[in-house]
């Protein structure tokens, strides 16, 4: 049953990403992954759309993995499961425990999570990056000069935004840029 | 209730790149515009979506919905800030397979998959900047990071979830057992 699978998966990611909807996309793609609901790279095109569409990435994020899998119904479904577990906590804590995120045993808790979840956010980053330049596996690199080239051009215009006008580049320019990168550089090797 | 509605359903539909753009977002509309909250309000109820489970915007606006006009008020708000996303994402699953078939269009992604790959490594590395430089943070990042990445090499999958359920339970016995009794001794 497609649409239990998806609330249910959603429900976990929703309940166990401490620190927003970054947190959120490791858990993401191991799901995704295991159950074979999208391939890597489709999953990697669709954080860009959903990076750049309105909204919180980990509620777009679930619409559509839930539309793909299940049509509407997939999606409606998958959206409640990851905002249902936000939803009961924080109505709770409103509610009744006032002073539970004070406890020393939550927040001893939260203490302990925080690192593990900057190192699976990094993690995630790193491998994104080696498989966008060619990695692989651990015996095969096939170096994508393309990505190399549009790489190279993004962290120099970040650099120069950040250095010289004294910017940071929000993630909807930084994906706007390197839209235009990937039309500019791909139509170079194609000519 | 219908205000609220609203409200959240434009914060949801105007603020692009994630949970933390929609800080800015949201303090601006409640806190000084409507004035549905004081400043000190504002900055416990961060900490508290901070702290807790789910995208940090579900539970802003989850928090402020209870606050206004309890549980009713927090369903509200929840679905008035999800349904821009969920009504265009939708819209976008329907043609992107159709839209990828685009030679300009899958140019136009490789670009941004990488685009993507430099936006996760900039927030985990902002993240990172902030956490405590302790050896029991320090070491337990580490470990991670290891992991992560020895199974990615080898190919070994392994719930993640069980990881955070182990940073969390050792940050219950060294930071709140004993971390609370000394504080009792002293």
């Amino acid at each position: 049953m497609i649409y239990l699978t998806l609330f249910l998966e959603f429900f976990k990611m929703g309940l166990f990403t401490f620190g927003g909807g970054y947190a959120m996309i490791p858990l993401i793609e191991e799901t995704v992954l295991r159950y074979g609901w999208l391939t890597e790279a489709r999953f990697s095109e669709m954080l860009g759309v959903c990076e750049s569409t309105p909204g919180p990435v980990a509620v777009n994020m679930a619409t559509y993995i839930g539309a793909v899998q299940g049509g509407f119904l997939g999606s409606l479904v998958a959206t409640l499961g990851v905002v249902l577990p936000s939803f009961i906590i924080i109505v709770l804590i409103a509610a009744i425990l006032k002073n539970f995120t004070d406890h020393p045993i939550f927040k001893g808790f939260v203490r302990g999570v925080q690192p593990v979840v900057i190192g699976l956010i990094l993690s995630t980053g790193v491998i994104l990056f080696a498989k966008a330049l060619g990695y692989v596996s651990l015996t095969e690199f096939k170096a994508d000069w393309i990505s190399v080239i549009i790489f190279a051009l993004l962290i120099g215009i970040y650099w120069l935004a950040l250095k010289v006008f004294k910017k940071k580049l929000s993630a909807i320019q930084l994906i706007l840029i390197s839209a235009g990168l990937g039309l500019g550089v791909n139509f170079c090797f194609w000519a | 209730m219908l205000e609220l509605f609203w409200t959240f359903f434009k914060i949801g539909l105007f603020t692009f790149g994630g949970g933390y753009a929609m800080i800015a977002q949201v303090k601006e509309t409640i806190v000084e515009k409507k004035q549905w909250m004081t400043e000190e309000e504002m900055v416990q109820m961060l900490a508290i979506a901070e702290s807790t489970p789910g995208p940090i915007a579900i539970n802003m606006a989850t928090y402020v919905g209870y606050k206004r006009r309890g549980i009713w008020g927090s369903a509200v708000a929840t679905c008035g800030v999800v349904l821009p996303s969920l009504v265009i994402i939708y819209v976008i699953s329907l043609f992107l397979d159709a839209f990828m078939q685009f030679r300009l269009v899958a140019w136009a992604f490789t670009g941004i998959k990488c685009a993507v790959a430099f936006l996760i490594l900039r927030a985990g590395y902002g993240l990172f900047k902030k956490l405590p430089r302790k050896i029991l943070p320090m070491s337990m990042f580490v470990i991670v990071m290891g992991i992560m990445l020895a199974m990615e090499l080898f190919s070994v999958s392994f719930s993640s979830v069980f990881l955070i359920l182990m940073g969390g339970l050792i940050g219950i016995v060294v930071y709140g057992i004993v971390g609370a009794k000394k504080e009792g001794v002293k």
